[in-house]
């Protein structure tokens, strides 16, 4: 259970915990640029599964308590839309109308 | 915290960090940047990510070109991947008369040393193969222009002037700059003061505020902050929207795939003064963007959306910037109001402030009269830059 290359933390970018814990240690502590640097969070998840395994994570490299560490802004369209249905040519499920 | 720096400097945005960077390469030790929160956070961090040399005007084209150049080396030079590529930038002309005006500034950038041409359409769609070719008759192509990574960009900048010894204060605002008998002495922050002699204000949208704390005049170089959005789609395969690809025509609406992850990146035109702590994304710009982009690459409509988010365009009157010294203060310069093109003239923006700050000039091609943060008291406008991305 040790092998944190294999242990992926954002789903949608494939990041691994080695790769978060790597930068840590580089001296990157602040989550809104790990965010960047490794895009964790921007993908389609919008960071609702991977950003709270990264405050842990920091959490427990840092000593930072948890709550004072700031998630990075929510994002709209919150979850993934089609343009099209954003334009208002095709319907929710993805069907044209 | 330093109680004492050679330079100050305001604003860790891309341009501060680059100054500082360049100052540092100089050997210039004890230098300072202070940022409100963390670096990149004000409009760097907000930026679609071209960097172009096709301006139709002279001053923008010169720099613009030696800029590409420094673009070229920058990984190198930071020793950290930036992730530039010279993907192009294609402009598409929807009418005769559009045709026409491309070829002027294609002629214009031509003589003074930029590769752009016109192209017709089977070749634009060779460039961008999911472009709609129908509603365009011909394409302003320079493949020398390009994008990068803002994160790495900052990233790199931050991290190359640190090994030089320059010291960044993140969550730092400076609140007052102590001015006396007309000179620099200092500059004061939340976690004390750092004495100092000279002060780069390099807050863009933020540059009048820190412009007032010298004791000038708020607007005496009229900055202001207009709320520009992007949106962002999932990732497509790569090769399909690589270049900048814009039909100014149809409000400045563009299309390009991110350097990273291959998402599509879609701005347009659609701009709101506004006050600084505005960022809020909104429906209409989502609705009006996307019907540009669908229009562009026809097939972005089955391409979900992911993220929105906006920033600023710290605009001057004329859209290019103020950098130089300020004359009225000994020992404050100023590079700001870049208007939607801090991003890509960062390099040589701040290597020609650190040069003119240590040596009193610059090799930079960079024309210091047409860039004068004293322009607008004296009434004079530059033509226009060339506005997007």
């Amino acid at each position: 259970m040790s092998d944190k290359k294999n242990i992926i933390i954002c789903r949608c970018n494939e990041v691994a915990q080695e790769e978060i814990e790597a930068l840590i240690d580089q001296g990157v502590t602040d989550i809104e640029m790990i965010k960047r640097l490794l895009r964790i969070g921007m993908g389609p998840c919008q960071g609702r599964t991977c950003l709270p395994m990264v405050i842990s994570i920091l959490s427990r490299k840092t000593g930072k308590k948890p709550d004072e560490i700031k998630l990075p802004a929510t994002r709209i369209p919150v979850r993934p839309v089609p343009a099209g249905v954003l334009v208002g040519e095709m319907e929710s499920d993805g069907n044209e109308e | 915290m330093k109680s004492r720096a050679e330079v100050v400097i305001i604003g860790g945005g891309v341009i501060g960090l680059s100054i500082a960077y360049h100052l540092g390469k100089l050997g210039v030790e004890d230098v300072v940047v202070l940022e409100k929160n963390y670096i990149g956070s004000g409009s760097t961090f907000r930026c679609a990510s071209g960097i172009r040399a096709q301006f139709t005007d002279e001053a923008n084209i010169k720099l613009q070109k030696y800029n590409i150049e420094r673009w070229k080396r920058l990984s190198d030079e930071l020793e950290h991947d930036i992730n530039f590529k010279q993907s192009g930038y294609l402009f598409l002309a929807t009418s005769e008369e559009e045709v026409e005006v491309f070829k002027k500034n294609i002629k214009l950038q031509n003589r003074l040393g930029v590769p752009t041409r016109l192209i017709g359409m089977d070749e634009a769609k060779e460039i961008v193969p999911p472009l709609n070719t129908e509603p365009f008759l011909a394409g302003a192509w320079n493949p020398e222009d390009g994008k990068a990574s803002p994160f790495h960009v900052v990233y790199g900048f931050a991290k190359k002037a640190k090994e030089f010894g320059v010291e960044i204060y993140e969550y730092t605002p400076a609140v007052d700059i102590l001015v006396e008998k007309g000179e620099i002495k200092g500059v004061k922050t939340e976690k004390g003061i750092i004495k100092t002699g000279i002060v780069v204000n390099a807050a863009n949208a933020w540059a009048p505020v820190v412009n007032e704390m010298a004791g000038l005049k708020r607007d005496f170089i009229p900055i202001k902050p207009y709320k520009h959005q992007l949106v962002k789609t999932e990732p497509i395969a790569e090769g399909q929207i690589e270049p900048l690809t814009c039909p100014p025509a149809w409000n400045d609406s563009y299309v390009i795939q991110d350097g990273e992850d291959g998402g599509v990146i879609c701005g347009t035109g659609l701009e709101k003064l506004t006050h600084l702590d505005d960022v809020q994304p909104t429906y209409d710009f989502m609705r009006e963007v996307l019907k540009w982009a669908t229009k562009i690459i026809p097939a972005l409509k089955y391409v979900h959306v992911v993220r929105q988010w906006a920033g600023f365009y710290a605009k001057t009157p004329d859209s290019n910037p103020a950098i130089g010294k300020i004359n009225y203060i000994d020992g404050f310069y100023i590079a700001a109001g870049f208007s939607g093109h801090g991003f890509m003239m960062a390099p040589g923006v701040g290597e020609a402030i650190a040069e003119l700050i240590v040596k009193g000039k610059s090799k930079v091609p960079l024309d210091w009269d047409w860039y004068d943060p004293h322009r607008f008291e004296r009434g004079e406008l530059r033509s226009a830059a060339f506005q997007i991305g």
